[in-house]
Order: structure tokens, then C-alpha cells, then sequence
């Protein structure tokens, strides 16, 4: 299918990227295209402009800043996964990226445009949501920064208004943090049923600190607090984490579809979140 | 209209086309790269699979305005001097296909694949290879393939 005709500018700078989402009519933003292209092949979205974003210099790479790491938005998926800082100090974004699609997707895709595009089923999300990551955004009056848990408001939803653009995300440092993403789903390529994101500091053998978001068990990617609560100051056992895995579910409301009803999706949450810490704790 | 210039196969072109214009079907029509095929429609299948400067790609999920300036291989550039690319010589003798229809994508992935891995087990040939669909379930010869071209040094 061939998508319906549309206005095209690329701009070079984030500047001149609001000024076009500013000005002009029914404008659409095109980062990496991996969700965006099938929805427009399909006509289920024709936008009057595309404004493609993916030849300004500024939205690329990670990068170090003292206490955070600092992802540039249209970052590839691809190279997020690869990136050694990344590996190092935010491991869980690392091991997540890794499992979004196939390579093909995976090198066009990107960290910002997952991000914004804000799928329930998505990945980048509940991680985003568990290492309390923050979002830069521009907009025409300057820059504002929203904390993740503040960002994601509904399905395919988000504090970016329509003159805004996600420039880059800040990820805490969580270095020498064990982490694990477990993701359920039942044939290759598929989104994830529900999936959970993990990390865990230990103190010897017990868990000192524990992040723990969950994958599409409600319109946006859900902290599991109860969880962490439960978690900390406990031993990483099977017996330790299976009970405060129990508490995943909690004040959830998971659809039902095709894939799975509501009680099917809360039967996962905790059995994906045992799995997860327990391998992010190394005993898994 | 938009111009663009792309490198394809090692051959430079400049055309007009429609913003809207995905890359497969630039390829496709406009150039008569009719190697590269359409499969799905939905990003799924894998059988567009070109590479954009070097990294695989699923071509019906890009423009070819998003291509200008960028440098395209498809299945129609693997050969040379008239000899078959030693990962489409591994395919042919591990009888690696029964329609062909989904080979030109899987063969490009096989070697985005081999690029980073050159020696693959079968496990990281199946994960490598998850976003290609062979509808008629030839997998376990497309496997072998891959790894035989990679144990010849088929990443060049």
C-alpha cells in the first residue's frame, strides 16, 4: 500500500524542527519510521505534513554527564544496544532495546521515537518508568524537562504537545546494578504480552534497592512500587522474591484481548517479575 | 517532487520522486531492481531487506526521500563478474529455498548477520534471522546455509 500524499520537510536543526510543528497544518514528526510507516501505509494515519527528523546532527548518540547518561532522541535502537556506556551504567535499557522487533527494525527504530510513541506493548516505556529517567523536550518557548513517570498519559499519549519534540532522554546511572527485561510473548516479532523490567542493587546477599516497571498491564507503563517495597532489605531467594512477585498485579487494570484476558495478564505480571529479579540478582 | 541522489549497487542515480514514494518501490519501478521484493506490506516479513549503508533494512519501511545522499546494496549488487556471492552460492547448494520468494531478504539479513557474527551458532542464525519469513518453512536449510557461507569466510 502506498500512504496518501503529504507535505515533506527535513529540517537541520531542533530550532527549526518546532518552528515546522508550530506552523504548519496537521504536522507529524518522523524519527525512525518503524511505527509510523505501516500506519501510513495502511492510511490508519494520513498527516497533512510529515516533518522527518532524522537529519539533525544534535539528536544523535549517547553520552556521559557526570551522575546521568544522556541519550540523544533519534538514536538508533541498534546502537543503543551496542553502546558500552549504556551497557555499563543503564544495563536494563541495554538488554530491553534488545529484544524491540528484528535487526532490520532495529536499525532504523529509535530510542526517542519508541519513547514518544508511547505504545502500551512497547518496550523502552516501563524501563524508562522504572530507572526514573527524565525526558527534554523543546518546544517554541525553550526547553522543559518531565520526569518519566509524568510523561506517558494514556495509550500512544504523552506530555509532548503538538509543537513539541523529545530531544533526549537522561537516564541515572545505575552502574554495578544487576538488571533483567523478561519478556513474554508467543511468536517472533510480536509485541510483548506483558513484559517486566528489573533492576536490583544487592548488598551482599540481600536486595538493597530494587526498579521494577511493567510492560502493557494498562495503558502506560506502570511502576511496580509494592513490588520494590517488598523487595528491599530482603534476601534475593526464590522463596523472597516469589512473595513480593505476588504483588505485581497490584492496582493494575490490564486489558483483555486476543492475547490474553486481564486475569491471564496479572497471572504474568508476577510470575515475569519473579523471573526478572531473580535474574537481574544474578539468581535467576 | 523532491530530488534525491542515491547510490544503488554501486551505481550513483538521480531521480524525482513523491515524498510519499517508499524506498522498495523506488527501487522496484523506478529503477528495475526487481530483485528486491514486496512480501507483506506490513513490516513483518522481511523480503524487502536491502542494505542502507551497509546496515539492513526493511525498505518498505523507509522513504526513498530518507535515502538521499545514502548508499543502498540490494540482491541485484552481491554478484560479481558474472559469480554468485559466496552467502547466494551457499543458499543454491544447500538448497536453501523452495518458492524464493522470501531468499533475496534473507540473504541480505544473512549477511548484515555474519557482519557482526562471522561465526554464528544456530541459535544466533534463528534470532538473527527473526525478522524473515520463509512461508513455506524452509528454515532448517536457510540455517545451514548461513552457517556454511559463514565457516567459508562468506562475510566479504
Amino acid at each position: 500500500m502506498i500512504p496518501a500524499a503529504f507535505e515533506y520537510f527535513t529540517p537541520s536543526t531542533v530550532d527549526e524542527a518546532v518552528a515546522l510543528l508550530r506552523d504548519q497544518p496537521d504536522a507529524k514528526v518522523l524519527a525512525g519510521g518503524q511505527s509510523l510507516m505501516p500506519v501510513l501505509r495502511l492510511r490508519l494515519a494520513a498527516p497533512e505534513t510529515i516533518v522527518d527528523i532524522g537529519r539533525i546532527g544534535e539528536l544523535q548518540g549517547v553520552r556521559d554527564d557526570g551522575d546521568a547518561l544522556v541519550i540523544g532522541a533519534m538514536t538508533p535502537h541498534s546502537t543503543v544496544q551496542a553502546d558500552p556506556l549504556v551497557g555499563e551504567h543503564a544495563r536494563l535499557v541495554s538488554l530491553a532495546t534488545a529484544t524491540i522487533a528484528d535487526p532490520q527494525v532495529r536499525h532504523r527504530g529509535t530510542f526517542g521515537g519508541s519513547l514518544a510513541h508511547a505504545d502500551p506493548a512497547g518496550d523502552l516505556p516501563a524501563v524508562a518508568v522504572a530507572l526514573d529517567a527524565s525526558f527534554v523536550i523543546a518546544g517554541p518557548d525553550g526547553r522543559r524537562t518531565v520526569a518519566a513517570a509524568d510523561f506517558f498519559e494514556g495509550v500512544f499519549s504523552t506530555a509532548l504537545a503538538e509543537d513539541e519534540l523529545l530531544v533526549e532522554v537522561r537516564v541515572p546511572k545505575y552502574t554495578g546494578w544487576g538488571a533483567h527485561y523478561e519478556k513474554f510473548n508467543r511468536v517472533a516479532q510480536q509485541w510483548s504480552i506483558v513484559a517486566v523490567a528489573a533492576a536490583v542493587r544487592l548488598d551482599g546477599d540481600s536486595i538493597a534497592e530494587a526498579r521494577v516497571g511493567l510492560t502493557n498491564m494498562g495503558s502506560t507503563p506502570i511502576r511496580a512500587s509494592a513490588v520494590e517495597a517488598a523487595l528491599v532489605g530482603r534476601p534475593a531467594t526464590p522463596e523472597a522474591v516469589r512473595e513480593a512477585a505476588a504483588l505485581a498485579a497490584d492496582g493494575t487494570s490490564p486489558v483483555s484481548d486476543l492475547n490474553g484476558d486481564a486475569d491471564y495478564r496479572r497471572h504474568l505480571a508476577s510470575v515475569l517479575t519473579r523471573r526478572a529479579v531473580l535474574s537481574a540478582a544474578g539468581t535467576g | 517532487m523532491t530530488r534525491i541522489t542515491v547510490k544503488v549497487d554501486g551505481s550513483s542515480f538521480t531521480d524525482e520522486v513523491e515524498p510519499r514514494t517508499l524506498l522498495v518501490h523506488y527501487l522496484r519501478e523506478q529503477l528495475g531492481k526487481t530483485g528486491t521484493v514486496v512480501g507483506c506490506d506490513t513490516s513483518n516479513c522481511g523480503s524487502c531487506t536491502v542494505h542502507l549503508d551497509g546496515r539492513s533494512v526493511k525498505s518498505c519501511s523507509l522513504f526513498a526521500v530518507q535515502a538521499d545522499g545514502h548508499e543502498v546494496t540490494t540482491i541485484e549488487g552481491l554478484a560479481a563478474n558474472g559469480q554468485l556471492h559466496p552467502m547466494q552460492q551457499a543458499f543454491h547448494e544447500n538448497h536453501a529455498l523452495q518458492c524464493g520468494y522470501c531468499t533475496p531478504g534473507m540473504i541480505m539479513q544473512s549477511l548484515d548477520l555474519i557482519a557482526d557474527n562471522p561465526d554464528p551458532s544456530e541459535d544466533d542464525v534463528r534470532l538473527g534471522l527473526e525478522g524473515n519469513l520463509c512461508r513455506c518453512t524452509g528454515y532448517q536449510n536457510i540455517v545451514k546455509a548461513v552457517r556454511a557461507a559463514a565457516a567459508a569466510g562468506g562475510a566479504q
